[in-house]
């Protein structure tokens, strides 16, 4: 059980400084698929990692719907992010943020992959894995020289994601204070 | 007043407030994931007027860290009024470091130009854009254009490429040339001269495009494809005048026509300052080029 006051530590102390910083990291790490990233600045509940919880911080705010998906969404979750983002929250089919396992986000085809029209009115998911490493399925596309490799959790639904662009969800992997990006260009391959 | 390099303590970091930046951040995101494709973004009133840079300065904001090094340029200018008037409004507001130099910036805001020295991994480009609607002066209607970029439907596009080859014999585009990105999206990168678009493509560097009155932000990541388009038979090629520069005598880059009398003298010169700069510091000299002379103040 998580004493309510707890909900009021963990945020940035530094706001502007701290984001500026982490977005930099947010944006070089979905800019280039495949490259492991550190953010740093905030301590979020658990099972939040310190990554997940900066990427809130970073990109959430009165304006996004936020889903919490399995073990994230808890009470101690739940009142840090109503003190320090002030997110409402939404169920998965309407929300532009969701943040959980990838276990726990499944089936991941209920998210919004935007309007053809408007193919950014889509959802980014904030997958919380153990570990990342450049080691696993290669990644081409946009952002890529050559390719790259990342521990994805599965290729079949991020295949599937790509073949609905430019509509499709964006991903960013997390993981201790480690950072990852997959947006919807990118081509997925097992190898 | 305040000393140069500190920031100003009235303003929150970069001027703008956190919201608003979570906001283009957010749209900076879903630019990059969707690379050519217009993400459209709440712009605000900045303390300068629309036409002026105002969305490059939004994307800017929301991108600049305190440990940047900035460089704004105009036309390839780090001198001119507009190029000035931001390098010091970011002084101010991010107390961030400045330099001329391309290779030592880490984040370059440009009006209509791409640097003559290339860019690399880690730096961020930022363009001024003032119309972000490649179609627009095709079809001035928002809703309609919306469904054509939908559709990807871009006859209209090649229709206006083909007209300029019936009328003047080669395609008369010479500034905001459009590009197909990724083979989806056609997207004006901006009215950079068509001698700098083979610069878009396959870039080390993150490309972000902001235009602040029309309320748009648009992004290619890097190594990102972006075709000129053309014919078969109607290639596209680059231009310049076909000068070589008078101050460093460089070949290659893009000039500046510059009139010296009213008798028909003129001189051209690198539209891209530190570049030439950086040519005549080497000891290159070109054809009019002559020092400062000894003992003048």
């Amino acid at each position: 059980m998580i004493a309510a006051s707890d909900a009021l530590l963990g945020g940035f102390t530094e706001a502007p400084l701290q984001s500026a910083r982490a977005f930099r990291e947010i944006l070089e790490a979905l800019a280039r698929p495949g490259t492991i990233r550190r953010v740093a600045g905030a301590q979020p509940p658990a099972p939040l990692s310190t990554a997940a919880g900066v990427a809130l911080l970073v990109l959430t705010d009165p304006t996004t719907r936020l889903h919490l998906a399995g073990r994230a969404d808890c009470a101690g979750v739940r009142d840090w992010v109503a003190f320090h983002i002030g997110a409402p929250l939404a169920a998965a089919e309407d929300a532009d943020f969701a943040v959980g396992t990838w276990d726990a986000l499944h089936p991941v085809s209920r998210f919004r992959i935007g309007q053809p029209d408007y193919p950014d009115r889509s959802a980014t998911l904030i997958v919380e894995c153990d570990r990342l490493s450049p080691h696993g399925p290669a990644l081409t596309g946009p952002g890529i020289e050559t390719a790259t490799w990342l521990n994805l959790p599965e290729t079949a639904a991020f295949r599937a994601n790509r073949a609905l662009f430019p509509l499709g969800f964006d991903t960013l992997f997390t993981a201790g204070d480690q950072i990852a990006g997959l947006p919807r260009s990118t081509r997925v391959e097992a190898i | 007043m305040l000393d140069a390099g500190s920031q100003a303590e009235a303003y929150n970091f970069a001027y703008l407030d956190e919201q608003t930046k979570r906001m283009i951040r957010r749209a900076i995101l879903k630019g990059i994931a969707v690379p050519g494709y217009q993400v459209p973004f709440a712009s605000r009133e900045m303390p300068m007027p629309y036409g002026w840079g105002t969305g490059g300065v939004q994307v800017t904001a929301a991108c600049l860290v305190p440990e940047d090094r900035l460089k704004v340029i105009d036309q390839g200018a780090d001198d001119t009024t507009n190029a000035v008037s931001i390098r010091r409004f970011f002084q101010r507001t991010a107390g961030v470091a400045v330099t001329e130099a391309t290779s030592e910036a880490t984040v370059i805001q440009t009006r209509h130009r791409i640097p003559e020295v290339p860019l690399t991994a880690g730096q961020i480009l930022v363009y001024q854009v003032p119309i972000p609607e490649p179609l627009r002066f095709l079809e001035p209607r928002e809703t309609e254009t919306r469904k054509m970029h939908e559709l990807e439907e871009y006859g209209l596009m090649h229709v206006k490429l083909y007209e300029d080859i019936a009328r003047h014999g080669q395609i008369a585009t010479s500034y905001a040339y459009p590009v197909k990105v990724e083979g989806r999206y056609v997207m004006d990168p901006s009215p950079i001269p068509k001698f700098d678009n083979p610069k878009l493509a396959g870039n080390p560097a993150i490309q972000l495009f902001g235009a602040g009155r029309e309320q748009r932000i648009y992004a290619l990541p890097p190594w990102t494809k972006a075709v000129s388009l053309d014919f078969d038979d109607h290639p596209f090629e680059t231009s310049k005048a076909p000068h070589d520069c008078d101050l460093c005598g460089a070949k290659d880059s893009y000039l500046d026509e510059v009139i010296t009398d009213d008798a028909g003298g003129r001189m051209y010169v690198c539209s891209d300052t530190d570049f030439c700069a950086g040519r005549r510091a080497r000891g290159m000299k070109g054809r009019l080029w002559a020092p400062e002379p000894e003992g003048v103040a």
